[in-house]
């Protein structure tokens, strides 16, 4: 095959160049000897024989080079010439220069910083054992999909589906840590004696949890998280056998897990889950509920262990039906599903546009090598002219233009791997903290690969045009026949920068327009000097409800008498924003009961103290609010919200008719209230849970004691800025009991914020690209329209002396850059229609062909442009007639 | 330099080298030599000419070039015909008649 014989004889002219020359020579030197020997049989002298064989070899140095790179030499050692040559001419136009390699570190860095969070996120396995095979199991209910398991239920499950290898229940969860110093809040998890085992991580120190230690009553046994360990117990190894008091309770340490393993967040501290969770069903009270993480068996899909486990959990029913709830199935999402959610439709798009911002900077680096090739043009042709191919020519500026890039392409990623890491901490809560963003080999090979191509690609265009073999007329006209080619695709390189700055500017815009739209949603109560806290209880020896209410009375009391505290109250089942739920079903009392407890209606459900709706501003519709008449000895009442009014009773008053509510039974309504968008500002349309329930919290039954005993949820109306409150309020909790800890303090408009976490960062990055592209744009003008002027200095010169007006001239140069723009701006507004469809999801309020956006978009860019071609126009105003004359 | 000899494009000197060795492996010299003989001194193939044709010839497969002996007991680089270049050099000759066939009737025309 030819190219294989070409391709090993370039290789061994690459590994054995000494060796290949030397056989040419010897190869020359045995035909000048036979030539030799027949001159001298023709008659010559030895010398004169020889000299003229040799003579005939003619030029030997010219051809030695032609046969060198014919057998395959050549390409390195050329190579390497072009490389010192390019940066020679690089260095000796250092404006130039600095110009193209900013705007290639602008442009390559930023996809750069791009690809390393869509490499973290969508590339990258999760750091645990296999992990593809590991899976959410949750259940599918009234509300929501993705219901929390009850733990007798896991158990049941647990017996025996063939089709998942493990399965572990786990749930979050706060311990109150006392007797070492000063009383701290840990962030823990209980787990099920196997679920260390089930990620393949095993303890740096002392044992894992067994099945024993997974029962009520066993041994009270804690593992501690390595960061823990080395924090708190001097990263000892004695620290097995020692004992931490939380809760009240002796917990023994039996190990250390590694701080490598991170699982959704960083916990402390994991205790067996099993010791805590009471797995008979015939627990009445409300269920506590656990996530589920399972394992595939090997070579089972998704599809078949929903399948069995559907079958299992209909099972459970059956055998107990005193479980019957509001269940209507099982479903199995893989965990890297859940983990990267919505995440990679927004990072795609991200990708793409910043894919955008990278095609400009290099259009506008390939219209600067056009402009400096036409400088070039004579040194081209001479050196054609002495022999060059066209080929070697190419070559050469290819060469240059790839050495350009790959030098702005390494700024670039320096740049990437400094500005991501901030970027990323501007957003803490847009991506999943165990998917840690870090660089490794994919964003390298990424980086150089896009350096390479783009420099190939976009260095080809100016090789290709200045190369072009029309020797005679361009020594003749000393350069100028070959610019007019140039001119057309600077105009068009222009003209498609101008495009794709636009889609990104309407991009951005409307994704602008969409975060103003949703902060002006009324999300149904006033989030402004809004804070909300928790705090954790030395757990009672009994819990007793009564105890429990005089203590929320005192704290709530206390709390109220800080100073810039308007308001306080107690705030239980779920807050809003938070992404938390509690929902019971309810029923008319005289209503018939559905069968399936699937069918039950569905609230959400809070319980309040009497100073919740003053605090919240949440509107009273009709009726009243709750107050120190409605204690736990009084008649049980309610208050609703407008949308389960309108349900039940249409446009009557509510007030005054009787519900029963889930396990609290039957009670008055009292009032009703403005609806409180509990799931998001945009998000809470969607929900399937659109009506609320609130309780008195003093009203609350007795056998929620043991739920509410360790901790509570406060919302605080605050008169001054709320984050001034925090160290206050924390005193204030301390000095009613020194063991009592407050936590998870945030204010509403923070929870608000991050509610919105996804979008802002989608829309932060989208206005930086729409910003970058924009500048790029603007100076890819102002670069293209300076030379095509420049360029055109004879006939400005000409014209002036024909009795042309400055302004004639400025109108000339201003309407060549505004027909670029109108192209660019009518292509991109086309353009546009199609892309912005793809952000159709993310936006809110606002259409994906909002006019008013692209039309102020699209004016934006035309100022721009004109405004970019006014120095340029300026300059050519002020062309003296005289000396463009001479010049020509 | 005397009589003017005709420039040959390099495909054409191509074909020669090929009809060359067809007759028998030889080395560069050689060639020359024989094409010569051949055109009986109306051609004569440069060494500048004749050496990197053999080398593009041997790149693309055509013939192989091997180190060997000579007559006069020197080593020298033997080249062979392939089995390719054999298919090659048929090619070449049809397509060179039917070139100087059509040139021919073009230039008989009055």
């Amino acid at each position: 095959m030819g190219w294989l014989t070409k391709l090993s004889m370039r290789l061994r002219a690459l590994r054995h160049g000494d060796e290949v020359h030397r056989e040419i020579a010897e190869e020359w030197q045995f035909h000048i000897v036979l030539r030799t020997e027949e001159n001298i049989r023709r008659g010559m002298t030895p010398e004169e024989a020889r000299q003229r064989a040799e003579r005939h070899f003619g030029n030997s140095a010219h051809i030695k080079d032609v046969s060198w790179e014919v057998r395959g030499g050549g390409l390195v050692e050329t190579l390497w010439q072009d490389m010192r040559y390019g940066l020679r001419m690089l260095r000796k136009f250092p404006g130039f220069t600095v110009v193209a390699v900013l705007t290639l570190a602008l442009g390559i860095g930023a996809n750069t910083a791009i690809f390393s969070i869509v490499n973290a996120v969508l590339l990258r396995p999760l750091p645990y054992m296999q992990p593809d095979q590991l899976v959410d199991l949750n259940l599918k209910t009234e509300p929501s999909d993705q219901a929390l398991v009850p733990y007798p239920t896991f158990l049941y499950w647990q017996r025996e589906p063939h089709t998942l290898s493990a399965m572990s229940a786990w749930t979050g969860d706060t311990f109150n840590l006392t007797g070492t110093g000063m009383a701290t809040r840990l962030g823990g998890r209980r787990v099920s004696a196997n679920f260390f085992s089930l990620f393949g991580v095993r303890p740096i120190l002392g044992r894992d949890f067994s099945p024993e230690d997974d029962r009520l009553g066993a041994a009270a046994v804690v593992l501690v998280n390595e960061g823990f360990w080395r924090d708190r117990l001097g990263a000892s190894p004695s620290a097995i056998g020692k004992t931490l008091t939380l809760d009240g309770g002796h917990y023994t340490i039996i190990g250390v897990i590694p701080s490598t393993f991170q699982f959704w967040s960083a916990a402390e501290i994991y205790v067996p889950i099993g010791q805590s969770e009471n797995p008979s069903f015939d627990n009445r009270g409300p269920s506590r509920v656990s996530q589920i993480i399972g394992r595939l068996a090997p070579g089972v899909t998704l599809a078949q262990a929903r399948a069995e486990m559907n079958v299992i959990d209909r099972s459970r029913v059956v055998a107990h039906p005193e479980s019957a709830d509001t269940v209507t199935g099982v479903t199995i999402h893989s965990l890297r599903q859940d983990v990267i959610g919505d995440l990679e439709p927004t990072l795609l798009l991200l990708l793409g546009a910043v894919g955008f911002v990278l095609l400009i900077a290099c259009a506008n680096v390939a219209s600067l090598l056009l402009a400096r090739s036409t400088a070039r043009t004579r040194e081209f042709a001479i050196r054609t002219a002495l022999g060059a191919g066209r080929n070697r020519v190419i070559r050469q500026l290819l060469t240059e233009s790839v050495l350009l890039f790959a030098i702005g392409g390494t700024f670039g990623t320096a740049l990437a791997e400094l500005v991501t890491h901030p970027a990323l901490a501007l957003l803490p809560t847009a991506l999943p903290q165990m998917l840690r963003v870090s660089p490794d080999s994919h964003v390298l090979i990424f980086a150089v690969a896009t350096s390479g191509l783009t420099g190939v690609l976009f260095g080809l265009i100016p090789a290709m045009r200045t190369s072009l073999p029309k020797l005679q007329e361009t020594l003749k006209k000393g350069g100028r026949g070959i610019v007019a080619g140039h001119h057309v695709t600077q105009s068009v390189l222009v003209v498609a920068e101008i495009c794709l700055a636009l889609v990104l500017l309407t991009g951005a815009g409307l994704m602008i327009r969409s975060m103003n739209r949703l902060w002006n949603v009324n999300p149904g109560f006033d989030s402004h000097n809004l804070m909300f806290f928790s705090v954790g209880f030395p757990p009672p020896s009994k819990p007793d409800l009564t105890a429990i209410r005089v203590r929320d009375g005192e704290l709530g009391a206390k709390v109220a008498a800080l100073p810039g505290v308007e308001s306080v109250s107690v705030c239980n089942g779920a807050l809003p924003m938070s992404g938390d739920w509690t929902i019971t079903p309810y029923w008319l009392p005289n209503q018939p009961l559905p069968a399936n407890g699937a069918e039950k209606d569905a609230a959400e459900l809070y319980a309040v103290g009497a100073d919740y709706f003053r605090a919240m501003r949440i509107d009273l519709r009709h009726g009243r609010t709750f107050n120190k008449q409605d204690m736990h000895s009084a008649p049980p009442v309610i208050i609703i919200d407008e949308h389960l009014a309108r349900h039940l009773f249409a446009n009557e008053n509510p007030i005054g008719k009787r519900l029963t509510v889930g396990f609290l039974g039957v009670a008055e309504i009292v009032g009703e209230v403005e609806h409180v968008k509990h799931f998001g500002l945009d998000a809470d349309f969607q929900a399937q849970i659109q009506e609320q329930i609130y309780v008195p919290f003093s009203q609350l039954p007795d056998l929620l004691a043991p739920v509410l005993a360790n901790q509570a949820t406060y919302i605080l109306r605050t008169s001054v800025p709320p984050a001034t409150l925090v160290d206050p309020l924390r005193h204030a909790v301390s000095e009613t009991d020194s063991q009592r800890i407050v936590y998870d303090v945030q204010t509403m408009d923070e929870a608000l914020a991050n509610s919105q976490s996804e979008r802002r960062f989608s829309m932060t990055l989208l206005g930086v690209f729409a910003a970058i592209a924009l500048v790029l744009a603007t100076v890819g003008i102002y670069g293209v329209i300076s030379s095509l002027a420049a360029q055109r200095t004879d006939e400005i010169g000409i014209r002036m002396a024909l009795g042309a007006q400055p302004w004639d001239i400025l109108r000339m140069v201003v309407g060549q850059g505004g027909k670029m723009a109108l192209a660019g701006i009518t292509v991109g507004i086309i353009a546009s229609f199609a892309f912005t469809r793809l952000i159709a999801n993310l936006l809110f309020g606002v259409r994906s062909d909002d006019p008013a956006t692209f039309a102020s978009v699209a004016i934006l860019l035309a100022l721009v442009s004109v405004a970019a071609c006014y120095i340029p126009a300026r300059r050519a105003m002020r062309v003296d007639p005289m000396v463009a004359l001479r010049h020509e | 330099m005397g009589k003017q000899k005709p420039e040959l494009p390099q495909g054409t000197v191509d074909m020669l080298v090929l009809k060359a060795l067809s007759l028998g492996p030889m080395h560069g010299y050689g060639v020359g030599q024989r094409i010569a003989q051949l055109a009986e001194e109306m051609l004569k193939v440069e060494e500048g000419t004749l050496y990197p044709a053999l080398y593009r010839i041997e790149q693309r497969g055509w013939i192989k070039g091997e180190w060997g002996v000579s007559e006069n007991k020197r080593r020298a680089r033997f080249y062979k015909l392939t089995r390719a270049g054999r298919k090659q050099l048929e090619a070449e000759e049809a397509k060179w008649s039917h070139l100087s066939l059509a040139i021919g009737k073009v230039l008989r025309t009055a």
